[in-house]
């Protein structure tokens, strides 16, 4: 067995071994919306949902990871023409458009809290901070991966290993981008419509 | 002074033991560790310790490991039981027990979590590691490094776990930690911390070795190996695994919950603000019913091999045996509001979790008689492995049907939370998964150190832990019929006094049987020239990891391992194949992993970081975080991480293996 053969293999292994990682994470997420629901009226007398919401807040929040999600995707791609300069800008605009995401969601935040409305003030406050936090707090992990990759992208001459790590970063990211259509849908649109 | 409290977070002298036992306790763990420290440096065998095993990623080394931490964790969790069963068997009337109210909750705490989740699981991720990779005829997990960091995260778990015991107390709350109870507004202190950082981390562990499992069996089965000709236990670990990396998230998000509750005043369990304490009863066993079946999946696996095995017949019904088990990864998910049956749900709901409870017993029943049926008509020998088996079935059996009982929810609203309740889950799981694991341990020794155990022994031990188990738990049943709660520290009837007795005297017993496994151990490894295992074959296995040299080699397989049917190896002797090795182009330079210490690094950094949280030492907590991720990102950073054999140094060494099986 030569060692390219461990290479694929290898390759094989992690995609599959993330992918199951991603389900978990999915669990968690799920576990984390069925909370808010339970909780979403749960506001001990103080505002609810439709009284604290931004949606066009969030949509600009949304309009935002998109772009850095379409630009997470194109990295990957030009990687694999092996164009590994241009995907390192791809890289690195991604993850400038990640720390604009998370910028506004942390004014989000201090806005909320400043007005009284901290994750003290309710059950349904705590389930909504956690919930939106935990994927603030997915986009903060990708944006130490991305900053780290490119690090890695800068040192190291092209390889398989890096379209590999970098193929799954993309995945990472886009599951990213997927459980804020759902939190944009279910805490946002909702909130803002009940 | 204000300097002094951000360095130190919450501690404070008045966290120091007072209780005698306590003490006890507190003073001989170090002075135990102190002592292997010392014969360590003594024997001058750090260096063989860190190079052999602390680093290693090989998964039959962290396979033992997991398996001693768990032995160790097993006395400690029966010295619970001891205190437990010795209070109620002097605390009635005016008489006081040895033990005050808040030292018996959290020792009853300690024996459910330490006896859960660091000695079933430690048993359990032990012999799947040891065994999974060679019946698949694998040469290692697919993520080793991976493996690594899961079993240090698990020692991680277990050392918050007892370090309790010497500092702050554990939580009073239950080994699943209920709030209100455990919230701040009850339990400020740090036991409830030590609680839930000792199960977070220990279960992120768990997941990781979930994923891995899954990867491994999917990916590295040998050649010719389809999934419906592969051995039923790694078809129940894949099972199992399917079930960690589904359930256990849930409980790390309710832990982190309830953490939140207590570290930022959030209000998810909290009686008050909104907050909902029965949300955090449905989460929690949302993980805890689909975590039983983790546990007792790879015990039934287990026996599926034992039982073949020693009856010298291929296994009863291996289709129904693997639909079984899909059908209980599929029903112990819709099975978990049997656990709060009072909750006050209404009657539709209660009927559902009812019914469905009563049909999850269906699949456990076929697997019953599978078993039995591979026993009739076989040659069978009653070695150790076969009489924990029997022993499994009498037990477990009984444990099965008294959970029948409480699946109909007019029954259990009288059995509700009480010794009757305790008397069943200990059927289930000392029948079913100590007993299977410890079958387990004694069916695979050989293969493991090259030596077999003291066959007498096994089978004594055996023997008291059925005695012992039927003294133990017998009573129980009956006190909760006759009304006695679980977690009682103290009763006014004195006619109950008897059954805790004879209870306390079958936890002595189990002492007893305990004892005897341990010596078994420690007298075979005495005597292991004597009972050397020149075959690598010692009990005429079936599967493929008989087909290697025991012990087995670092490399698990000398050649590429191809497999035609269903227990190979049993086919490949009849058919006197193992005498003659395989051609020069069946051995390939292979790649195996080198040593790394990130795995234990990251233990030691995610013990911290749950120390860190657990004191409020937030500049630890802080450097802990860091320390791990740069710990992480280097090793991603790591490329030359392993190492070759050359396909001649393999052909040269399995040459030796086959020249042996002629003599």
């Amino acid at each position: 067995m030569s060692k390219n053969i461990t290479e694929t293999e290898k390759l094989d292994n992690t995609t599959l071994g993330f992918w199951l990682y991603l389900m978990t994470d999915i669990m968690i997420f799920a576990s984390l919306f069925a909370v808010y629901m339970v909780l979403v009226n749960a506001t001990a007398g103080g505002p609810s949902a439709s009284e604290l919401y931004d949606a066009n807040f969030a949509l600009l929040q949304t309009v935002i990871l998109l772009t850095s999600s379409f630009t997470c995707g194109i990295s990957a791609l030009m990687l694999r023409h092996g164009k590994k300069i241009a995907s390192m800008w791809l890289l690195a605009i991604t993850a400038i458009l990640g720390g604009a995401f998370l910028a506004l969601e942390i004014t989000e935040f201090t806005k909320l809290v400043a007005e009284g409305h901290s994750w003290q003030a309710s059950g349904f406050l705590s389930a909504f901070f956690t919930l939106v936090g935990t994927h603030g707090l997915h986009i903060t992990v990708g944006l130490v991966w991305a900053v780290s990759l490119l690090v890695y992208m800068y040192k190291t001459k092209q390889n398989a290993d890096m379209l590999r790590k970098v193929g799954l970063f993309a995945l990472f990211w886009h599951f990213l981008d997927i459980v804020w259509i759902f939190l944009f849908t279910i805490v946002y649109l909702f909130g803002v419509a009940s | 002074m204000e300097l002094l409290s951000q360095l130190l977070g919450r501690m404070s002298l008045e966290y120091l033991p007072t209780e005698p036992a306590t003490i006890g306790a507190a003073v001989g763990m170090p002075l135990g560790a102190i002592g292997v420290a010392v014969a360590l440096t003594y024997f001058k065998k750090w260096r063989w310790l860190w190079n052999n095993w602390l680093t290693s990623l090989d998964a039959k080394k962290i396979g033992i490991m997991y398996i001693v931490v768990a032995l160790l964790m097993l006395v400690r969790g029966l010295f619970d039981a001891m205190m437990l069963r010795l209070q109620t068997a002097v605390a009635v009337g005016d008489t006081q027990g040895p033990f005050d109210v808040d030292t018996f909750q959290q020792v009853f705490t300690a024996h459910g979590t330490i006896m859960i989740f660091f000695v079933a699981m430690g048993l359990m991720f032990g012999l799947i590691n040891v065994v999974m990779p060679l019946m698949i005829g694998a040469r290692d997990m697919a993520f080793p490094w991976l493996n690594s960091v899961s079993f240090w995260l698990f020692v991680a778990g277990m050392i918050l776990n007892n370090v309790a015991l010497i500092f702050g107390g554990f939580s009073p709350g239950g080994w699943l930690g209920y709030p209100p109870l455990t919230g701040l507004e009850y339990n400020p202190g740090p036991g409830v911390d030590y609680w839930i950082w000792s199960l977070q981390i220990a279960g992120l562990g768990s997941l990781f070795s979930g994923i891995n499992f899954i990867v491994t069996i999917l990916k590295k089965r040998a050649r010719g190996m389809t999934m419906m000709k592969m051995p039923i236990f790694p078809w129940s670990v894949l099972v199992t695994s399917v079930l960690i990396a589904l359930a256990f998230p849930i409980l790390t998000v309710t832990l982190a919950l309830l953490s939140l509750d207590r570290l930022m005043g959030m209000h998810f369990f909290t009686s008050d603000m909104g907050g909902n304490p029965m949300m955090y009863i449905n989460l929690i066993w949302a993980w805890g019913h689909p975590e039983v079946y983790i546990l007792v999946l790879p015990a039934f696996g287990i026996f599926s091999e034992v039982v073949p095995t020693f009856a010298r017949k291929a296994l009863f019904g291996y289709k129904t045996m693997v639909a079984a088990l899909v059908a209980i990864m599929f029903f112990s998910f819709i099975v978990w509001q049997h656990h709060f049956f009072t909750m006050g749900a209404g009657a539709n709901v209660n009927a559902f979790f009812g019914i469905m409870t009563m049909v999850i017993a269906i699949p456990t029943g076929v697997k019953i008689f599978n078993w039995l049926f591979t026993m009739y008509k076989g040659k069978i020998r009653f070695d150790a492995p076969m009489i924990w088996f029997l022993a499994f079935v009498v037990t477990f059996t009984l444990g099965g049907v008294t959970g029948v009982m409480m699946a109909v929810p007019a029954l259990d609203f009288q059995v509700h939370n009480s010794l009757f309740l305790v008397a069943h889950f200990h059927n289930t799981i000392i029948g079913g998964v100590v007993f299977g694991f410890l079958a387990g341990i004694t069916y695979w020794f050989p293969k493991l150190f090259g030596f077999r155990l003291i066959d007498k022994l096994g089978r004594w031990s055996a023997y008291l832990w059925q005695i012992g188990f039927i003294l133990a738990f017998m009573p129980l049943y009956i006190l909760g019929l006759m009304g006695a709660v679980r977690r009682l520290d103290h009763y006014a009837d004195p006619t109950w006094q008897p059954f805790f007795i004879v209870s306390g005297i079958g936890v002595l017993v189990i002492m007893a049987g305990t004892f005897m496994l341990i010596s078994q151990i420690a007298l075979s490894v005495w005597k292991r020239k004597e009972l050397v295992d020149t075959t690598g074959d010692p009990w005429n296995g079936r599967t493929l990891e008989w087909s290697v040299p025991s012990p087995a080699p670092h490399y698990n397989f000398a050649s590429t391992v191809e497999v035609t049917k269903r227990d190979d190896w049993w086919y490949a002797k009849q058919a006197k194949k193992q005498l003659s090795p395989p051609p020069p182009s069946a051995y390939k330079d292979i790649w195996l992993p080198k040593n790394s210490a990130s795995g234990l690094l990251i233990g030691i950094g995610t013990g911290l970081f749950g120390f860190a949280a657990i004191w409020h030492m937030w500049w630890l907590l802080v450097v802990a975080l860091v320390f791990i991720v740069a710990v992480i990102i280097r090793r991603t950073y790591n490329t030359d991480d392993e190492y070759m054999i050359s396909a001649e140094e393999l052909m040269k060494e399995d040459a030796a293996v086959y020249k042996r099986r002629h003599v």
